[in-house]
């Protein structure tokens, strides 16, 4: 029997659902990097809690229910069928209700994570033992990441050898590279600044050198460099490369969507 | 010497299996405190080149993965426990047993080769392709490493679940097992499942980096990602063919100090069965970032929160073993006690590497690194010490000196702690990533890889120490009486310290009033 059918539509519709009450935000941009940093908050109560919990009680009893001597005998208690079933279903549920409390908050957060905003600045990166290449539309090539503050980034990204992996620890966004697939990120430079991209797939001898420097700067000097960049024949642009990222198409395919 | 090398005795096999499981940890705990050498200060230190260093990091992760965890686990432990846990007089297939052991020890031998070939391995624990086929390393030697320890990891699986099922002590039914039996089938059914993907993994490598071949090669077709799906196929369940026996020999230790019987033994049998349902849904987390398709990434970031449903149940048993109980420390349960706290620390640190945003930012970071060391590696390594401790007396007739081990423990405990908190803290804070050798950008981060340092040092003293006190001892120990720990369990009540080939006088039969944890 063909299931395939069955299981498009049913995928549609939860795909369809669940974003419906996840976006509906206004013409603001979400920012993943704050959605993580609220995010994080929540799993630290979370984990605090359960933790102080269990770990006061095993403290507690372990220390309490200390024997005398060793023939001493322990008085736990034997349990009915009604408890046994008690004591296994309700810490269950509390915990599955945990679980999906975290995945809820969790589903909304990647989300906005996977949701690029329309006019994001587009870059095309390339990483290579070990290097990082980011192209722009107007064919400008650099080593350093320059985007312009205050206006979301987003970077479909390939390798040209062994799979590396994008980390911009201020913007807490990770994502591979590999050959023979263009996968995508977007993170939000809200003000000018400067930070680095390190690599963290492990590719080799200088997989911890393979880092490079990504700078905020206000639209004026971004445009200006962009422009003075795009006159000049960029430095190590390889002659008969495709055309760069920005082709009509929308960065990690039908991305422009969440899930 | 021959009669160790040809034994088909399971308590032998177990014991070879000792060795060399503690032999591979002993090697590839040198390996950790080398790391923690190079890492002390940003730039190059004690490594003399970075392949160097990545060639310590392949063999620390490989060894202490496949060469201790999973071999002392259903190796030693199995082997020499559960027949005699289940009254049987050996395995099922005693001669399969020696070839699984010879299998293991070759696999160490080729792990160990290491460091004597050209061009070691420095593909990490996991081989990714590309790089593990570009390398000029020796990727072979991983694979045959994989190969030799995946098969002897498959007869044991066959032999042990065979042995579980059929040679049980007459009348000795399923809602009368150790839970260390327990934990054990079902760990090995997860085993018997997920090793041969691994395999097959690993030889599509072999036949890409020398045949040509071009299984993971995008630029013929291939795909870089089958490679890292198949590897963690059976990665992460095999992180429950580690966790689930760490849990039965955990349960063996506590239940037996705190002469309580295991709180709500049907249900800890139930979330055990419940983890081999789950464990192969869940893979995805270690590919959060690997650019798999989102909605994949987001059903197993469910499936993977839901763990913490049959782990939690398991908890809570756990917890309620030993609540009034009569608790007696030994050493054995020193380790026990620790991993109530260990088993809080590594679980709940899972979370956020469970939930696939919060996984964007430490997914490559040393925050991970310190979660699978606290859950995988120490939690399970401090319930195998936990373990020859409490069995010393039963395998060598000997008792072992309580000065040196709680002095020993006590260096190992504060020891991972005082290493691997700083580690949680840099990955969060700074995104120390995983796998360098330089962090000359987070030059932040120098004084925590410091402390982390000093802790290694602590942990590489105690283990000294716990090495000479098991070797010191099995020579030099006084004589062990029959049971000391009190247990009503039948390797203790039955069988005499250390037990003869064919392990009992006359085959025991309990009665269905009988538990092993019926303490009097």
């Amino acid at each position: 029997m063909n299931i395939g059918p069955a299981l498009r539509i049913l995928g549609a519709v939860v795909l369809t659902a669940v974003p419906a009450f996840a976006s509906g935000g206004g013409a603001e941009i979400a920012d993943p990097a704050a959605g993580w940093d609220e995010l994080w908050k929540h799993f630290l109560i979370d984990v605090t809690l359960i933790g102080g919990v269990f770990g006061a009680v095993a403290l507690y009893w372990l220390f309490k229910y200390r024997a005398d001597n060793i023939n001493q005998v322990g008085t736990g208690p034997t349990i009915t069928r009604a408890q046994m079933f008690g004591w296994a279903l309700i810490p269950a549920f509390i915990f599955m209700a945990d679980d999906f409390y975290l995945a809820a908050n969790g589903w909304t957060l990647w989300n906005t994570y996977r949701t690029v905003p329309k006019d994001a600045l587009e870059v095309k990166v390339t990483g290579s033992m070990w290097q990082w290449n980011f192209e722009y539309a107007n064919g400008v090539n650099s080593d350093v990441l320059k985007v312009q503050a205050g206006r979301p980034v987003v970077l479909r990204m390939t390798s040209d050898d062994v799979a590396h992996a994008f980390f911009l620890p201020k913007y807490r966004v990770t994502e591979d590279l590999m050959p023979g697939r263009i996968t995508y990120l977007w993170f939000y430079p809200k003000e000018a600044g400067k930070t680095y991209v390190t690599c963290v797939q492990f590719c080799g001898a200088s997989h911890a050198d393979m880092s490079a420097d990504v700078e905020a700067l206000p639209a004026e000097q971004f445009n200006n460099w962009l422009a003075s960049a795009g006159a000049k024949p960029a430095p190590d642009a390889s002659g008969g490369q495709p055309a760069p990222a920005a082709s009509g198409e929308q960065p990690g395919g039908a991305s422009g969507k969440a899930l | 010497m021959k009669e160790w090398i040809f034994t088909t005795d399971h308590k032998r096999v177990g014991i070879l299996y000792l060795i060399g499981s503690m032999a591979a940890f002993a090697v590839a705990g040198i390996m950790a405190l080398l790391i923690r050498a190079e890492q002390f200060n940003p730039g190059l230190g004690v490594a003399s080149e970075p392949t160097q260093y990545n060639t310590w990091l392949y063999f620390h992760g490989a060894a202490m993965i496949l060469g201790f965890l999973i071999p002392g686990l259903t190796g030693w432990a199995a082997n020499y426990l559960i027949p005699l846990m289940i009254g049987a007089k050996d395995v099922a297939f005693p001669r399969l047993n020696a070839l699984s052991v010879w299998l293991f020890w070759m696999g160490i031998v080729v792990a160990l080769l290491t460091f004597v070939i050209p061009d070691p391995p420095d593909i990490m624990w996991t081989g990714y392709p590309p790089y593990s086929v570009k390398t000029a390393g020796n990727t072979a030697f991983y694979v045959f490493t994989v190969h030799l320890i995946g098969f002897s990891s498959i007869l044991g699986a066959v032999n042990f679940i065979t042995t579980i099922i059929y040679m049980r002590a007459p009348g000795m039914g399923w809602k009368q097992l150790n839970v260390f039996v327990w934990s054990l089938l079902t760990g090995l059914i997860i085993q018997l499942i997920f090793v041969p993907v691994l395999a097959a993994a690993v030889t599509l490598l072999l036949f890409d980096k020398y045949l040509g071949t071009h299984f993971f090669d995008a630029s013929a077709g291939g795909d870089t990602l089958l490679y890292q799906n198949l590897f963690w196929f059976y990665s992460h369940p095999a992180v429950y063919v580690i966790f689930l026996p760490a849990m039965g020999l955990l349960f063996e230790i506590v239940s037996t100090m705190s002469k309580n019987r295991p709180f709500n033994y049907n249900a800890l049998v139930a979330g055990m069965i419940g983890i081999v349902f789950i464990s192969g849904e869940v893979w995805v987390h270690h590919l959060f970032t690997s650019g798999m398709p989102d909605w994949i990434r987001v059903a197993q970031m469910v499936t993977t929160l839901m763990i913490s449903v049959p782990v939690g149940i398991m908890v809570m048993s756990l917890w309620g073993t030993i609540y009034k109980g009569s608790i007696t420390y030994n050493t054995a349960m020193y380790y026990g006690a620790s991993c109530f706290l260990l088993l809080l620390l590594g679980g709940l640190t899972g979370i956020p590497l469970a939930m696939a945003p919060l996984d964007l930012h430490i997914h490559g970071t040393s925050f991970v690194h310190a979660h699978f060391h606290f859950i995988m590696g120490i939690f399970a390594a401090f319930t195998v010490f936990g373990s020859v401790y409490f069995y010393f007396p039963k395998m060598t007739g000997k008792m072992c000196n309580e000065t040196l081990g709680k002095l020993s423990f006590w260096l190992n405990f504060i020891g991972v702690n005082v290493t691997f908190w700083p580690l949680f803290y840099i990955g969060i804070a700074f995104g120390m990533p995983r796998r360098y050798y330089d962090y000359s950008r987070i030059p932040e981060a120098t004084p925590y890889h410091h402390i982390a340092t000093y802790g290694a040092i602590m942990v590489g003293l105690g283990i000294t120490l716990m090495l000479v006190n098991w070797v010191y001892s099995a020579i030099k120990g006084p004589k062990a009486p029959e049971n000391p720990w009190r247990s009503a369990s039948l390797e203790w009540t039955h069988a005499v310290s250390p037990p003869p080939h064919g392990n009992f006088a006359s085959p025991p039969t309990v009665s269905s009033d009988w538990t092993p944890y019926n303490y009097k």
